[in-house]
């Protein structure tokens, strides 16, 4: 299992503590200006990715973030979280408010098969639309298996056994690799990101597609 | 609510020495709230009871004193204006912040106008080379290092309750992790102040962030700690530390009192950069144990934590631990996953709900003295000692790593026996401090209930001048009266 890899989607959302206003002439939601931070869903991913690599379970992190040039402000967090590598897919601003589940989980999809990744992991919502479709969708497009509201996940084998939260309670799913895991919020308690500038020589590439 | 207002019929005030009693009964004229309404609009000034009542308190025992108006100042302007108001009218200005105080600091003793900061809540400025951040007082401490979780910066003054930064500073705060990070003294740069008749004053010089000066007299130092009596902090300017890049909790229990102690004093001199140091003592530990289903023993026990690199951690640790086992420590176990940790601090945090719950329908106070560490083991055993004669039910939970600690008393407040041996324990607890080279307070204030203390600790030349600046800033005696001194 040192040779597996995690793909880790990442998206750049309003910040969870600010007040939303609505936009006067009611299309939206104001953003301009406003505080944008990673999905805290996809913070918990991105801790569950770093900590099995900790534990030597996982070889590389790959963080990728689809949308508008801003998305590489939330690849820089993940990459200050453990995170090997960030990818970025380049979405225009004009087009990013078009982009929904269905085209982020084709891209995921797409990259998965290309860097050859074992285990997918994802939040399991974005506070901003609250779909809960992307993972799903992905592993509907990779034809993988899939572990949704993981609140504990184990490498056993070849194996993932995910601890899902579910309406009547707790059920655990153990799912063949390569894998599709959605985290929700028990799953664990994400660490503060490191201090980015004082880095110094950390392989943060970057790729554009 | 219905408590809210109870209290205030059943609780007994404290007769401590100089305790002042509402001297204007009166409510404000109608002309004069009519123009407090025309400064900041009427949705933001209200007389209602139940508004009153609500800022006339905060979380200590100090029965509550409603002002006779709250306003909510939505920006500094208006709060120089209703300020100059106020003063004019000759009407007593109480600030207001999120009411988490400890020492009756909020009570309105004359009634007068309470200002509640609180609207006032942007962060104004954050600059992340500089480690600074300027924020308005109705930001409270974990809003800020929420805003902050990105940029690999935090703020560490932590006193437990989620208080505003600004009435942080106006209380002189400390917590946790003072041992490392020091308190809120060494980590305001700058202050915003509007003074008694409306004047603004930028204590540091307007939009100055730097880390050190020698330029005139300390005037940052003078309103932290003040407690609203000098002026209305609406700005603070704060130091920010590097977020730590990895953190390990551990406890640890000892035999006695006097072993946890002399552990600390250890762990202090061989320069283990510990960034907490917590006693609790084993009636705390007992009450923490049930309230918060810990896995731990019933005897006195260390919560320490440390900051750093993964390998100075390692070093760290292995250190504390030879020290502690050299003290005669049994069950020392660590925790490096964030769940865990937040499990045993908020163990720690509750300590106050849980000592509340040994007594259950008891109300709480605690004592805050602060000694030299050398004499902390000193006035530990003392004040045990002192406890079991009082017959009080008490806890000891403190800042070891400061000579910091605090014993939380449970008192039925219709009991005016035990209020009155309440308050004989305290005043002997405080001056026991006094004795040993100590304060009567180290982070709560002095507020309502310690300003006899405060004369006995600072002497008669140190309260004259304080007086004489009191004098000098607010010769009206209209900010906050009846606190401090």
């Amino acid at each position: 299992m040192a040779e597996l890899r995690a793909l880790v989607a990442v998206k750049r959302v309003i910040d969870f503590a600010v007040k939303i206003r609505v936009k006067p002439d009611k299309t939206g939601v104001v953003t301009d200006g406003v505080k944008h931070s990673m999905n805290p869903f996809c913070e918990i991913a991105v801790e569950e990715a770093v900590r099995l690599k900790e534990k030597k379970l996982v070889k590389e992190v790959i963080a990728v973030s689809c949308g508008p040039s801003q998305c590489q402000e939330t690849l820089r967090t993940a990459l200050a979280m453990g995170a090997d590598r960030g990818i970025h897919v380049e979405v225009p601003a004009a087009e990013a408010e078009r982009l929904g589940p269905l085209q982020v989980a084709r891209v995921l999809a797409k990259l998965a098969e290309k860097e050859k990744v074992g285990l997918v992991l994802l939040g399991k919502q974005a506070i901003d639309d609250d779909c809960n479709q992307t993972g799903q969708m992905t592993a509907g497009f990779l034809d993988w298996p899939q572990g949704t509201f993981a609140s504990q996940l184990t490498l056993e084998g070849d194996k993932v056994k995910v601890e899902r939260e579910v309406d009547g309670g707790l059920e655990t799913v153990r799912l063949k690799m390569p894998a599709v895991v959605t985290a929700d919020l028990r799953l664990n308690e994400p660490r503060k990101p490191r201090r980015r500038r004082s880095r110094c020589s950390r392989p943060g590439t970057w790729a554009w597609t | 609510m219905a408590s809210l207002l109870r209290a205030t019929a059943t609780w007994g005030h404290f007769p401590w020495r100089g305790y002042c009693s509402r001297i204007k009964q009166g409510k404000l004229g109608e002309d004069f709230v009519q123009a407090l309404r025309a400064v900041v609009g009427s949705p933001h000034v209200s007389t209602a009871a139940a508004v009153l009542q609500q800022h006339g308190h905060d979380e200590s025992m100090h029965r509550c004193q409603p002002p006779d108006a709250v306003v909510w100042p939505q920006n500094v302007e208006q709060v120089s204006r209703l300020a100059a108001l106020c003063y004019g009218h000759g009407v007593p200005i109480i600030p207001f912040g999120t009411g988490t105080g400890l020492e009756g600091g909020v009570c309105a003793v004359q009634g007068g106008v309470c200002f509640n900061l609180t609207h006032m809540d942007r962060i104004l400025a954050l600059n992340p080379e500089d480690f600074s951040v300027v924020v308005e007082p109705g930001v409270t401490r974990k809003a800020l290092n929420t805003h902050l979780r990105g940029t690999g910066l935090w703020f560490p003054v932590d006193p437990g309750a989620d208080a505003s930064l600004c009435g942080m500073a106006a209380t002189g705060a400390s917590g946790t992790n003072a041992v490392r990070y020091g308190t809120i003294r060494d980590n305001v740069l700058n202050l915003e102040v509007v003074l008694p008749g409306g004047q603004l004053l930028h204590t540091a010089g307007r939009g100055r962030h730097y880390r050190k000066s020698a330029a005139g007299y300390n005037l940052t130092g003078l309103f932290v700690g003040s407690e609203g009596t000098l002026g209305l902090i609406t700005a603070a300017t704060l130091r920010l530390h590097p977020a730590p890049e990895a953190t390990v909790a551990a406890t640890c229990a000892f035999p006695s009192v006097q072993a946890a102690v002399d552990s600390t004093v250890h762990i202090l001199q061989a320069a283990v950069p510990v960034a907490r140091i917590e006693f609790l003592d084993e009636v705390m530990m007992d009450a923490c144990i049930r309230y918060s289903k810990l896995d731990c023993s019933v005897a006195p026990t260390l919560f320490l934590e440390f900051h750093g690199s993964q390998q100075a951690l390692v070093e760290q640790v292995q250190r504390t631990e030879e020290i502690t086992q050299a003290n005669g420590a049994f069950h020392f176990s660590w925790a490096k996953e964030a769940e865990e940790r937040s499990q045993l601090w908020a163990a720690r945090h509750n300590a106050w709900y849980a000592a509340l719950a040994l007594r259950p329908g008891c109300k709480g106070y605690a004592t805050d003295v602060c000694v030299p560490i050398s004499r902390l083991p000193e006035i530990l055993v003392q004040t045990k000692e002192d406890l079991k004669a009082s017959g009080l039910t008490g806890t000891i939970v403190g800042h070891v790593g400061d000579g910091n600690f605090h014993c939380i008393l449970l008192v039925d407040p219709e009991d005016t026996e035990e209020l009155g041996r309440l308050e004989a324990f305290a005043c002997q607890l405080g001056r026991r401090a006094l004795a040993l080279h100590g304060t009567c307070t180290g982070e709560h204030g002095i507020g309502l209930g310690k300003r006899q203390l405060l004369q006995e600790e600072v002497g008669a030349v140190g309260i004259e001048t304080m007086r004489q600046l009191k004098a000098m800033l607010d010769p009206r005696g209209l900010m906050n009266p009846g606190k401090v001194l």
